[in-house]
């Protein structure tokens, strides 16, 4: 049923596990409820605790009275900025030992005299009933000065403008140079010129932010939480003054993350809580909560001035980008630089020129969101790629391919990519996929297809010199256990390991079990963040596999009496590759190996390549491992007299090295797709004078199963990624290229462009407006 | 506030509630049940990971009151497969891995059931249409209608088999 499309035009060997749709481990606990996600556990004698937060966008704290909030019947603990060791909570990424701060980058747990965006936590009360602790607002008297504030990044960068974070607004900087843009820019035929708008957005997981804590019998502080990193333990305990060892850090499968839950959530709240009352203390942010106090994507603005030759052929590129960092800092810098750095997407460009800048708002604090920064560039650099074309009246197709990076071609800060570059090949099968031109029913309806091509990074930053952990052990069953402390958020980051386990020891997945995202009890594997754990996590439990079946087929080639390189693993079973007759049980080997205490087990770690840090004023030399490469296509019906578009038919192709597993990757690219939907032409967080407009499903709209349309997704396996068996990350990249791919298709019906996301219907119909009185 | 006593029906087993009149039925399954499959997403009605049924048809719990509850029949998730062979509908999301993070499969697959209870041949748009009010945020829905329909399609095939013994019996 799965609609997938597998040429395997890079001739890869036929695997027994891998490449095979298989049910994930994890699917039976999900079809029958029983998976439980962290707000699922209850523990006797537990508090619910609840977060007060600011009313205002911008004010000084002048006074919080928490005296009637003591007293009342059923509330346990009141906890406010005072009752604080002091420390703040590192906004930084963890595990980057990064000196070089600014002051005002962390942030403070609870704010102590001034809030700086609207739904800022000052005060955390822990209460017998969920009920009580929700009287909070009504019980602790806050009294509040407004402060002089900011809310759009040009604001912020006025001369005398208020400072949101010492030591000034600007919290981030990068300015990459390759070539020369000015001297290449005079050598032109044509100059075009475009500016593009993103908004904020949400994440919208189903799942809101939600933990429980307690003080265990040895004194550590153990938190199960919904969290994509478990690693926030050291900033955790940092924050709370304890020592790293006395934090316990649990994840459970997290109901969505999309980075949302990359940055800490309510770790702190409840860790503060249950250290104060050494009570277990849960909580779980409402989804208005949600909607108003954690972070968002980054707005950007992105101007670009492109110099091109008649032919098509892009010479020279200046680009300008400023993004909208909100009150703190959080992974600004980096989602900038993911930015920056793509900012003229996949294209040989020799001479370009990047300017960009992350400034503090009094708006919602922003930071990961899947795309992290890319996406954003994409929006921009697809829709230019689409201005050419139309100032050249060319094929925007045509220009592409002119322009289309090849194996080798480097990005603006320098960096080649060194494994296949199939961007013709997926944006051909991309556009193929949509089909016949379709016609249009009605004289007001305008039908446009439109495609955007990217790239997109997998791996961390390769300056974090990042690491992951993995452990994968036989017991004397014959069944396997594999230790790796990966946060699964619904990718099936555990059932890869499993996958990858059973092709290297002819175990069938059903005979594995995956204990993952533990900071204390599993091998610490990272963050899943940066479509890093198939490339990280799988291949340490790929090196691991490895590791044990070594030891194995050398034990078996003497009881079997072949050459190690004759042995063989497959349905529980060890046998000679040419001569199937000649095999043992696995448990029977595994059992020689125990009795003549031959390790049947192995920790091993994968390390990414490292490189040093980059200078933030020309940024040259490489940032991240590698790059996934694909195309979006799509249909789109544009209501003239309405303004509303309606997507079509979607078609994605991408070149993932490999599919380890087709169905969990066909998921990641439906899944991201419809997310770029949401953010082509409905998914706005309206913060107006710092105030959250869209605090409810009911204003803040994603995808429904009505909004999604007619969907073909076509994988490519090109083999050269630098996961386990050529395998290249996904999650990410499912969502980069829908975005531009629908505002391109609206431009190509209406003939006119709408440069702001969303395309709403009001601003759809501006622009039509707008061509009306040209012409009129 | 006074408690009042209830009987109900739960995955069809005789219950007995007391019930403050403001106690949420989601709240009532997941806090004293313990029953988790059914969960909070918005709490007010925007997204449906709260879908039970009641009395056959599906039902927010984040807004149903459990004191109005009484001689109800309620279903949730983990009273859908019977003796241990899973419901038609749970076979369908796990043959197609139509799912992800697998917050909302409970209510995906609870409104899949309701839907083919009252429709058991629908058209893809009505599959979108009655599902339109639960929300996914991993999946991109395209999964969900495949196991949907495929789910129905099965359900279609069974009952064929079923009526085609019964004239063979007769």
């Amino acid at each position: 049923m799965i609609r997938l499309d597998q040429p395997n035009l890079a001739n890869l060997p036929e695997l027994r596990h891998i490449g095979k749709p298989l049910p994930r481990i994890d699917a039976m606990g999900k079809v029958t409820g029983a998976t439980k996600y962290a707000g699922d556990y209850v523990m006797p004698n537990m508090l619910h605790a609840k977060v007060l937060r600011s009313k205002y966008p911008s004010a000084k704290i002048l006074r919080i009275d928490v005296s009637k909030a003591r007293g009342f019947p059923g509330i346990v603990a009141v906890l406010t900025a005072d009752d604080l060791p002091g420390a703040r909570v590192t906004t930084d990424i963890p595990g980057v030992t990064d000196t070089a701060k600014r002051a005002g980058t962390d942030a403070p747990i609870l704010a102590k005299d001034r809030v700086r965006f609207m739904g800022e936590a000052i005060a955390i009360v822990a209460a017998e009933e969920l009920a009580i602790a929700e009287r909070a607002s009504d019980l602790i008297e806050v009294d509040y000065e407004p402060y002089p504030a900011v809310f759009t990044p040009a604001e912020a960068m006025q001369p005398g403008a208020p400072i949101v974070t010492e030591p000034d607004n600007i919290v981030a900087r990068w300015r990459i140079v390759k070539g020369d843009a000015d001297a290449a820019m005079k050598n032109a035929d044509v100059i075009v010129e475009g500016t593009y708008k993103t908004q904020f957005i949400d994440h919208a997981y189903l799942e809101p932010e939600a933990g429980i804590a307690w003080v265990d019998e040895n004194g550590v502080l153990t938190i199960r939480v919904s969290t994509q990193v478990v690693e926030h333990f050291r900033s955790i305990a940092a924050a709370l003054q304890l020592p790293q060892n006395k934090v316990h850090v649990m994840g459970a499968l997290v109901g969505g993350g999309f980075g949302g839950k990359e940055d800490i959530t309510v770790e702190l709240f409840i860790g503060l809580a249950a250290l104060k009352t050494r009570r277990p203390v849960k909580m779980i942010y409402t989804r208005e909560e949600s909607l108003l106090a954690h972070c968002k994507r980054h707005p950007f603005t992105i101007t670009h001035k492109t110099g091109v030759t008649r032919s098509g052929r892009i010479v020279a590129a200046q680009v300008n980008m400023l993004a909208d960092s909100g009150a703190y800092v959080y992974l600004s810098p980096y989602v900038l630089l993911y930015a920056a750095s793509s900012a003229v997407g996949p294209y040989r460009v020799n001479n370009v020129t990047v300017n960009a800048c992350a400034v503090a708002t009094n708006n919602t604090f922003t930071s990961a969101f899947r795309g992290f920064g890319a996406a954003q560039a994409c929006v921009a650099y697809e829709q230019q790629m689409d201005e050419i074309a139309r100032e050249l009246d060319m094929d925007p197709r045509q220009v592409r391919r002119i322009n289309y990076a090849q194996a080798g071609d480097t990005t603006p800060n320098g960096q080649a990519f060194r494994g296949a570059v199939w961007l013709e090949e997926c944006a051909q099968r991309a556009w193929d996929a949509l089909g016949e031109e379709t016609k249009a029913n009605a004289p007001h309806m305008k039908i446009g297809r439109g495609l955007a091509s990217y790239m997109q990074s997998y791996g961390r930053i390769t300056w974090f010199h990042d690491t992951s952990q993995a452990w994968v052990g036989l017991e004397m069953d014959g069944s396997i256990v594999i230790r790796c402390g990966v946060p699964d958020i619904g990718g099936g980051q555990m059932n890869t390991l499993a996958q990858i386990t059973a092709e290297v020891l002819g175990v069938p997945m059903e005979r594995i079990t995956v204990y993952g995202t533990d900071s204390a009890l599993t091998p610490l594997a990272g963050t899943t963040t940066a479509t890093r754990q198939m490339y990280m996590s799988g291949n340490a439990t790929y090196q691991a596999a490895l590791a044990v079946r070594k030891t194995l087929a050398e034990r078996a080639s003497q009881h079997l009496e072949c050459e190690l390189d004759e042995i063989d693993f497959a349905d529980n079973t060890v046998f000679v590759k040419n001569d199937a007759s000649q095999n043992m049980p696995l448990t029977q080997l595994i059992a020689i190996c125990a009795a003549e205490g031959l390790p049947r087990a192995n920790l091993s770690l994968f390390k990414a390549p490292f490189t040093d840090k980059l200078d933030p004023d020309n940024a040259q030399g490489d940032i991240w491992p590698d790059y996934t490469f694909g195309a979006q296509a799509v249909k789109v019906a544009v209501d003239t007299e309405t303004g509303e578009v309606r997507v079509l038919k979607s078609a994605a192709c991408h070149d993932v090295g490999r599919a380890l597993n087709p169905a969990a990757v066909a998921g990641q690219i439906e899944g991201g797709a419809a997310q770029g939907l949401g953010y082509a032409l409905m998914e706005d967080v309206q913060i107006v004078n710092g105030v959250t407009l869209t605090p409810s499903f009911a204003e803040y709209l994603i995808p429904t199963a009505s909004d999604i349309p007619e969907t073909k997704t076509i994988i490519l396996e090109s083999g050269t990624g630098l996961g386990p068996f050529g395998a290249k990350g996904i999650g990410e990249p499912a969502l980069t290229p829908m975005a531009p791919a629908i505002a391109n298709a609206v431009a190509d019906a209406i003939g006119a462009r709408v440069t702001q996301l969303p395309l709403t219907p009001e601003r759809v119909l501006e622009a039509i407006d707008k061509i009306e009185t040209r012409f009129s | 506030m006074q408690r009042k006593t209830i009987h109900l029906t739960l995955n069809g087993e005789p219950r007995e509630w007391s019930v403050y009149p403001n106690e949420l039925l989601l709240n009532v399954l997941r806090e004293q049940e313990f029953l988790t499959g059914a969960k909070y997403g918005c709490g007010i009605g925007e997204c449906g990971a709260c879908t039970v049924h009641l009395n056959g048809a599906p039902m927010l719990s984040c807004l149903t009151l459990a004191i109005a509850c009484d001689g109800a029949d309620i279903l949730t998730i983990e009273g859908l497969a019977r003796d241990g062979k899973l419901d038609a509908v749970q076979e369908a999301f796990l043959e197609h891995s139509a799912f992800q993070c697998g917050f909302c499969t409970p209510d995906m697959i609870m409104m899949t059931r309701a839907l083919l209870n009252e429709n058991p041949q629908p058209s893809e748009a009505q599959v979108r249409d009655y599902l339109r009010g639960n929300l996914c945020r991993c999946t991109g829905y395209a999964s969900i209608l495949r196991a949907a329909l495929d789910a129905a399609a099965v359900l279609n095939v069974r009952r064929n088999i079923h009526a085609a013994e019964e004239r063979a019996d007769a």
